[in-house]
């Protein structure tokens, strides 16, 4: 069995035991000990993955090709290169995370988990495969357990939520396999096979003209599942009506697809488009950068502060994507990287905050630090981490895109860069709201004087996604050098 | 000379940080205090020793200072831009970590009793620390973006003391208002940056500064809306030396940043941090005096002289003490800028430099003073209000004598440290702008007033009777107290012009003795003024504020800065633009995807015919909701 495959495998022989599980006790242990492998195989794949490169200086490493339908040239193909190594060690971590958070899931536990893996198993499909239509299918998986996660264990307005996540990522999903398909069909432009193989396409001069229809089709595909603006609404009511292991692995990891995809198959498969296009999406992600940072300040609901902070943030990966050179693409990856953990700790704490008073609403929480120090010290860490503080992972990536966007001297672009770089004054004022209201000042609801502490798997669920937050922030140069080779094909590929 | 050992200086304080902040509720109070004080003091004895290395041993050669670096990378943009963490050691940067270490070691010392029994006293002194190290690192870097890392955590590092009594509503508010405030300056800051880096493509401050590197000589080069492009960056990274220094019209955090606790307010807000505007700006000297004529260090000079004068004007009326003292460190930090803001480069012509960093060394020791003995007094009466003081010199000898002293130094009298400094800026800015000088002049006097009037106000006035009996501090208040008032006499007593100069070589600075007298005699008005105002209980005062009317009004309130704040950021930030922006979202786009997502639903109603049971109907509608939205995205962007 190959390296990459059994990220596929593990999570699936976890749901195969955990069908058989009978109760909580033991599903959780399942999922944890299933998770904690998958993790440590993520670890060793950073390793294996550097000892390749010395002598391997392919695109992809451990490529395996399987054919699957021959007649259409489907094969199930796999390899990685430095940017979705990196996105499968914070999936793993995510995951593993969120399967800690969930330790005292009640309602359905053994479902919720079986959910939740193979939730995480279209992720990390997604993340290996280099064939369009495998990863399509991954992406699939991905995004149907969503609306069981939120529609049966949400809470709320959740069938209202989960309908609306389920049928606009559906309606993204259909405007990509248009996109993908219109890329397959064009494969072909050089006199080759047609072919689904993202390697074989990227050696294909495929015409203008249907790089330029295939593009924003594909790019919005994709950027839904990044909350560009204006397909962003899902996302607020979707994380506020889904339990707190999913809100996690939802901003952590699933929208990360979004960038992904726009990354390895918009941008990276069609070039043209993505130069006669940029401009326009710039548009789109500044304003979603500026907006959705401007609508987290109103809002009162901790969910929705921190779904329209990824809106933010998010739209500064795609604005970095789409500032096409190479400092800014690193950026992006960070961005994607350090938000993925960033996000999936705040909504592993407000979980906890949400668990211990039943409210999220921040007008009526307060003086938390008194009462719940580890959990509030933990959201302040977050939230310093989350406007960009050094020393934390956000503040290296912010700085990589706001370098490399301010290498375009026009002054459309630095009119767009400047606004996004403006944003980071009124994430600082959201945040600090956050952390004035609710968690300093006086204890305002006398209830909430005896909250339980938290407890050692939620402190081991939030260190655990800590620490990446301050390894790429005190030591970024390890992982940007990663990422940075890893980008070479694209920067040949855009010239 | 190898000055690698330089970088313990910080590091030693974020060790101490890491310790205490992780195991803040194992350690008991007694032992964070002697950790947190005992490596502070190694540091300090590494920074004194730095200091007499580079001054008297390997520092000078030929009769120039030369500068030593060393870096490590630490992130790379591109293959040649790149950030380094390191050190820089050069006349500017060692004596700012005399001034650091030795601040903070008294803040310290006096912290230990001062915060005794505060059930966050670990907490406080692990704080301590973090400041420490960020300020420290801060003053060592080698580049602009070192210097913007460091310049953030010690933003953070001052909204965490600020907000240190956590509950209290006021102090919240006062910490997110200094930090967003800052942050807002160094956004300005921020973009200056990436400005220097896309014209220079260096970030390195030997490269910037050098008088014949490519960033000095090439300004004229570009252009932008009638300025070379390297004068904006220079004003927006001046911004956010504004806004960390407090200067109009960005030093509205600072008042209120007085909710800290009172050793907080010496530390950060009168000693170290809210000079690092000044540092900056000294830092980049050469880029602001060679590039466009100085043009932006006119913009410094000015924004320094009028801070200084509305700063001492607003200081003239307040009744708190600690703010009283911050609108006068407000107003001392615009001396130190304009004094830059005035400074040639060469040998004496470059007195204005000198100055202000001599300035930023006395006023460190006699504005923590002033800070500490206020902290002494606040503690004794529990109030920071004027109006319950007076007559407390008999209940506190020591805090009286040493407050004395460091009113005499702020006032300029002489023999004391700050009639040396201020006398080289009034020479400065005689020399260079007259205009400027007749400010300072002015603001002197003012000065030398409302220092009077809190000393009078405070030991003398009238004799109050006390409920509790007021009763001097314990020594570990009292001795830091003693030392910083010996500084405030004897730091005016070194020779600035021999170390700290523009151009790296020594002077000779010699007291202007007629401008000296005027800045005395001007001085003597105010406190003889002030003698005759507040030294008994009487009428006066209130006569005299009422003949000035409106003018009182309005400096009581600060000008209404703070209002025209509030109205920009609540009615217009909030209410204008933030609210329509949420509204829009909820109501707008959302009901447009909404109304999509509903049109498929009721469709799928109508048409499911036979069809029923849920299932089907959910996957009818996902299907035929996907198809729908695909063709209209199609349709769009086919045409």
């Amino acid at each position: 069995m190959d390296i990459l495959t059994l990220f596929v495998i593990v999570p699936v022989i976890t749901i195969l035991i955990l069908v058989f599980m009978k109760n909580l006790k033991q599903a959780r242990i399942v999922s944890l000990v299933g998770m904690t492998v998958q993790a440590l195989m993520s670890f060793n794949l950073v390793y294996a993955y550097f000892q390749e490169r010395k002598i391997n200086n392919d695109i992809m490493v451990f490529v395996t090709d399987m054919t699957w339908f021959e007649h259409f040239n489907i094969h199930y193909t796999v390899g990685v290169d430095g940017i979705s190594v990196a996105m499968i060690v914070l999936s793993s971590i995510v995951v593993l995370a969120g399967v800690l958070i969930s330790w005292k899931m009640e309602d359905l536990p053994k479902e919720f988990f079986i959910s939740l893996i193979v939730l995480a198993t279209g992720v990390f499909g997604f993340f290996i495969s280099i064939d369009l239509f495998t990863m399509f299918v991954f992406y699939e998986i991905a995004v149907i357990p969503m609306y069981l996660l939120i529609g049966i264990w949400g809470s709320g307005p959740k069938e209202y939520s989960a309908m609306k996540l389920t049928l606009m990522l559906m309606g993204a999903s259909a405007l990509l396999l248009v996109g993908i398909l219109g890329i397959y069909f064009n494969s072909g432009a050089d006199g080759g096979a047609l072919t689904f193989n993202i390697l074989e396409i990227a050696k294909v001069n495929i015409p203008v003209e249907a790089q330029k229809l295939f593009f924003p089709i594909t790019f919005i595909g994709f950027a839904v599942l990044g909350a560009m603006f204006p397909f962003h609404t899902w996302s607020p009511d979707g994380h506020a009506s889904a339990p707190t292991a999913v809100s996690m692995l939802h901003a952590g990891v699933l929208m990360k697809l979004g960038g992904y995809g726009v990354f390895r198959i918009a941008m990276y498969l069609l070039p043209e488009g993505a130069l006669i296009w940029s401009d326009f999406f710039i548009v789109l992600a500044v304003i979603g950068v500026f907006y959705g940072a401007l609508a987290a300040v109103k809002q009162t609901d901790l969910k929705y502060i921190n779904a329209y902070s990824s809106v933010s943030h998010l739209g500064m990966v795609l604005f970095a994507l789409l500032m096409l050179n190479r400092t800014s693409w690193n950026g992006a990856i960070l961005q994607s990287l350090s938000h993925g953990f960033m996000t999936a700790m705040f909504f592993a704490l407000i979980g906890m905050i949400y668990g211990r008073t039943h409210t999220r609403d921040v007008r009526k929480l307060g003086g938390l630090l008194k009462v719940i120090p580890f959990i509030s010290v933990m959201y302040v860490i977050a939230g310093l981490a989350s406007l960009g503080l050094p020393g934390f992972s956000g503040f290296m990536a912010e700085m990589q895109i706001f370098v490399g966007a301010f290498q375009h001297p026009d002054m459309f672009h630095r009119v767009a860069t400047i606004i996004t770089v403006s944003a980071i004054v009124v994430t600082a004022v959201y945040i600090l709201r956050v952390v004035g209201m609710m968690l300093m000042g006086p204890v305002k609801n006398s209830e909430f004087e005896n909250l339980p502490k938290a407890t050692w798997f939620e402190r081991a669920g939030v260190i655990l996604l800590l620490i990446p937050i301050v390894f790429m922030g005190m030591t970024p140069i390890w992982l940007s050098d990663m990422i940075r080779e890893s980008l070479q094909p694209f920067i040949e590929r855009m010239m | 000379m190898d000055f690698t050992y330089t970088i313990l200086i910080p590091l030693i304080p974020l060790a101490i940080f890491l310790l205490l902040g992780i195991n803040y509720n194992k350690i008991k109070p007694a032992v964070s205090g002697v950790i947190g004080s005992l490596g502070l003091f190694t540091s300090l004895s590494l920074a004194y020793y730095t200091a007499y290395q580079y001054f008297f041993v390997v520092g000078k050669v030929d009769g120039v200072y030369q500068t030593f670096v060393q870096k490590w990378r630490w992130m790379s943009f591109t293959d040649t831009l790149v950030i380094d963490m390191g050190v820089l050691i050069d006349q500017i940067s060692v004596m700012m970590l005399i001034v650091v270490t030795t601040i903070s070691f008294v803040v310290h010392i006096y912290s230990r009793g001062y915060m005794k029994g505060d059930p966050g006293y670990t907490k406080f002194f692990a704080f301590l620390s973090l400041f420490t190290f960020s300020m420290l690192g801060l003053v060592l870097a080698t580049n602009l973006f070192q210097i913007y890392i460091f310049w953030e955590l010690v933003g953070v590092s001052s909204f965490l003391l600020i907000g240190f009594y956590y509950t209290k509503p006021s102090a919240v508010a006062a910490a997110k208002k200094a930090f967003i405030v800052t942050r807002f300056a160094d956004l300005g800051f921020l973009i200056g940056i990436l400005i220097i880096e896309f014209y220079t493509g260096t970030f390195d401050f030997m490269e910037l500064t050098n008088p014949e590197g490519a960033a000095i000589t090439n300004w004229a080069s570009t252009s932008f809306m009638g300025l070379s492009v390297t004068t904006w960056a220079l004003i927006l990274i001046f911004m956010g030396g504004a806004g960390k220094s407090a200067m109009f019209p960005l030093h509205i955090w600072l008042p209120d940043a007085m909710e800290g606790p009172t050793p907080v307010s010496a530390l950060i807000h009168a000693a170290t941090m809210v000079v690092a505007g000044v540092y900056l700006v000294a830092r980049l000297f050469n880029l602001y005096y060679f590039v466009e004529d100085g043009f932006a260090l006119n913009i410094v000079a000015w924004v320094g002289a009028i801070s200084a004068l509305i700063a001492a004007i607003i200081a003239l009326t307040q009744t708190d003490i600690k703010r009283v003292l911050a609108f006068s460190t407000m107003s001392q930090i615009g001396y130190m800028m304009l004094a830059l803001g005035v400074s040639n480069y060469d040998g004496h012509e470059g007195l204005g430099y000198m100055a202000s960093m001599f300035h930023l060394f006395t006023h460190s020791m006699f504005k923590a003073l002033l800070f500490l003995g206020a902290g002494s007094i606040i503690h004794a009466v529990h109030s920071n209000y004027l109006q319950d003081m007076g007559g407390l010199r008999k209940y506190l000898p020591i805090t009286h004598i040493t407050f004395l002293i460091a009113a005499l130094s702020i006032s300029g009298v002489p023999g004391f440290a700050g009639f040396f400094s201020k006398d080289e800026i009034l020479v400065a800015a005689y020399e260079h702008n007259k205009i400027i000088y007749f400010i300072s002049v002015f603001v002197a006097g003012l000065t030398a007033f409302y220092m009077f009037r809190l000393y009078f106000g405070i030991f003398w006035g009238k004799d109050k009777t006390y409920e509790h009996l007021p009763h001097e501090s314990p020594k570990s208040m009292t001795i830091p107290l003693m030392f910083l008032a010996f500084m405030s006499v004897a730091a005016g007593y070194i020779h600035f012009s021999e170390y700290i100069t523009a151009d790296h070589q020594s002077f000779k600075a010699h007291l202007n003795y007629p401008l000296a007298a005027i800045a005395v005699g001007v001085g003597l008005i105010g406190i003889i003024v002030a003698y005759i105002l507040y030294k008994k209980p009487n009428e006066l005062p209130d006569k005299v504020s009422k003949a000035f009317g409106s003018l009182y009004t309005w400096a009581y309130h600060k000008f209404y800065i703070d209002e025209v704040y509030m109205f920009i950021t609540k009615q217009i930030i909030f209410k204008r633009v933030s609210t329509p922006f949420a509204w829009f979202d909820k109501k707008v786009v959302d009901k447009t995807m909404d109304l999509v997502g509903d049109s498929v639903v009721t469709t799928s109603e109508k048409i499911k015919g036979l069809q029923s049971g849920k299932v089907q109907d959910y996957a009818f509608a996902f299907v035929a909701g996907a198809v729908v939205l695909a063709m209209i995205f199609i349709y769009n962007w086919i045409i």
